[in-house]
């Protein structure tokens, strides 16, 4: 059974989006990181370009494959998680504590369009 | 012997008829359109044996005119020691493929690893693949890559110097892509980098030194100018002239390409040679081709592996950066070959050799009336000869030919432009001996008295 948080909002290719203020902080979700398997390099994304939502914004591979992450809102990227960079293995270990990227002056409504936790709960049953 | 060369008799294609439930061959090819099958058989004579086929075609090479070739253009005719022929051709080394069950392989993975760690280091890069078909494909791919890397890159700066047949390949391939190849016009033979259209859309910039006319280009201050727009700088060289050149790392470009044909390749007619293409750090994803990376087994034994494959096309399908899954394994075995018996000195020595021996004979062909040597920049081991007319060009080729040189190949041959039909391109290596260069000198003379 994947994690879920109650916190966040998610979106349908598996990404999670957190609000704190005026950011909003990107990552992939605890089923994302298990199907991937152990996950051997994130790509980041370049700072201060703006990215619609469901824009192809970066990647992330595995052992066994290349995943694109999806912009679930759109906005622009202020931080990238520079700690991914030497150490990718931190999604499998946490997903939800390492965030892959931050974006500003993003998409309320977009926000707003996203799943909650039991949403997500049962599209991921639905899968 | 009478031996047909090939090994199927009439009663072996029965039986094999006979298994399929065909009553003839005709009818095993009904699959493939009328219009597409021959009415008439190949125009090839029947009932030759091996021996006879063998005599035609040896008759066929005698035909051929030996000389002295100083002949270039993207090939040339280098010093290769025995040891290239002698260990490439070892069984174990001979199939012209990348290694797919390729950890079993730890010989040609070796030697692969190798020839990555040469490139790297002739062209001060991190980075170098497997390499690649060829000098042209180097540079198709250096294209891919720019437009890949960069976010909204839809257009790629290409200078009009480089090599007639990249250009060409580039053009061919980017029929029908997403992108579009912006020529960068040339002042005097060498690319005109004064006003580079560098707007957000740009993905880079390809430029070749030597360059099509053997000049070498002057990048100062470029990569920075690039940089500034986000865009990357490749740079194409002949992989012998970076032993005494400025090298692409030295520039500050971020991809370094070109052919190694001058590395332990024989002309062989043009081909087949092998692209080489070599990255900075920031580009390790999204280089193009096999990588090998060294590192160590279970017991702690030091191992060779394909690595970093999440780039290529089997796992990242339409995502991949390239189509290429493979590489120019024999000839970048070549390459790696004539590196490892010349050395570092071994190289630059040919490379200063190749410098000062073109150097001899563009001096003394300057001194000729009726011809004129260009020479506004500076050249490595080829350069172009101008002649004030076409009926002496004619006789110049012609008569030093008869004395068994090769004087130089027209550059109208490679760009097919009118206005380069009195250009002859010049190549002189280090193999090319004193008395050659006299042979050369003084045929000259004769012709252009």
């Amino acid at each position: 059974m994947s994690k879920i948080l109650d916190t966040l909002r998610y979106s349908k290719d598996h990404e999670w989006v957190r609000i704190d203020g005026d950011k909003a902080y990107v990552g992939i979700t605890d089923h994302a990181q298990d199907e991937l398997g152990e996950i051997v390099f994130v790509e980041l994304p370049p700072l201060g370009e703006r990215y619609q939502k469901d824009e192809e914004i970066s990647s992330v591979e595995s052992v066994k494959a290349a995943s694109p992450i999806i912009n679930p809102i759109e906005g622009v990227v202020l931080e990238a998680n520079e700690d991914l960079d030497g150490s990718p293995e931190l999604i499998n270990e946490d997903c939800y504590a390492n965030h892959l990227y931050v974006l500003g002056s993003f998409s309320q409504e977009d926000y707003d369009a996203l799943m909650d936790s039991s949403e997500y709960a049962s599209y991921l049953a639905s899968l | 012997m009478i031996y047909p060369y090939i090994p199927h008799t009439d009663e072996d294609r029965a039986h094999m008829l006979e298994a399929l439930g065909l009553s003839s061959i005709d009818q095993l090819f009904e699959v493939v359109g009328e219009d597409l099958l021959l009415e008439d058989s190949v125009p090839i004579a029947h009932r030759r044996t091996e021996d006879e086929v063998q005599r035609m075609i040896d008759s066929i090479a005698q035909r051929n005119i030996r000389g002295i070739p100083f002949l270039g253009g993207g090939c040339y005719d280098h010093i290769i020691p025995s040891t290239v022929k002698a260990l490439s051709s070892l069984p174990s080394f001979v199939t012209a493929y990348t290694p797919y069950q390729a950890e079993m392989s730890q010989g040609l993975l070796q030697a692969i690893f190798e020839f990555q760690s040469m490139i790297c280091e002739i062209t001060t890069m991190d980075i170098a693949n497997a390499s690649l078909y060829d000098g042209a494909h180097a540079v198709v791919e250096a294209a891919l890559l720019m437009v890949s890397a960069k976010r909204g890159a839809k257009k790629v700066l290409v200078s009009e110097t480089i090599h007639p047949f990249s250009l060409k390949a580039l053009k061919t391939w980017a029929l029908g892509s997403e992108y579009e190849i912006i020529l960068i016009e040339e002042v005097d033979g060498v690319s005109d980098l004064s006003s580079l259209p560098l707007t957000d859309d740009v993905g880079g910039l390809i430029v070749q030194s030597p360059n099509r006319y053997g000049f070498i280009e002057d990048y100062t201050a470029i990569a920075e100018q690039i940089h500034e727009h986000k865009a990357l700088f490749a740079i194409s060289s002949d992989p012998l002239s970076l032993a005494i050149q400025k090298t692409p790392g030295q520039w500050g470009a971020d991809i370094a390409i070109g052919d190694t044909q001058s590395l332990g390749l024989s002309l062989a007619f043009g081909g087949p040679t092998c692209g080489y293409m070599a990255v900075k750090q920031p580009l390790l994803r999204r280089i193009p081709g096999r990588l090998v990376g060294m590192t160590s087994d279970r017991e702690g034994r030091r191992g060779f592996t394909l690595t970093l494959q999440a780039r290529e096309q089997h796992i990242k399908r339409e995502r991949a950066t390239s189509n290429i899954c493979s590489n120019q394994a024999l000839a970048a075995l070549m390459t790696t070959i004539h590196l490892s018996s010349l050395g570092w000195a071994g190289m630059v020595e040919a490379a200063q050799q190749s410098y000062a021996k073109a150097h001899y004979l563009a001096h003394h062909l300057s001194q000729l009336p009726g011809l004129y040597v260009l020479n506004a920049h500076p050249f490595w081991c080829e350069f172009p000869i101008v002649f004030t007319d076409a009926k002496r060009m004619r006789k110049f080729l012609q008569e030093l030919r008869n004395e068994g040189i090769f004087a130089g190949i027209r550059l109208s041959a490679l760009t097919r432009r009118a206005e380069d039909e009195l250009v002859l391109l010049v190549a002189v290596t280090e193999k090319r001996s004193r008395e050659e260069l006299e042979l050369y000198i003084a045929g000259a003379q004769r012709v252009m008295k």
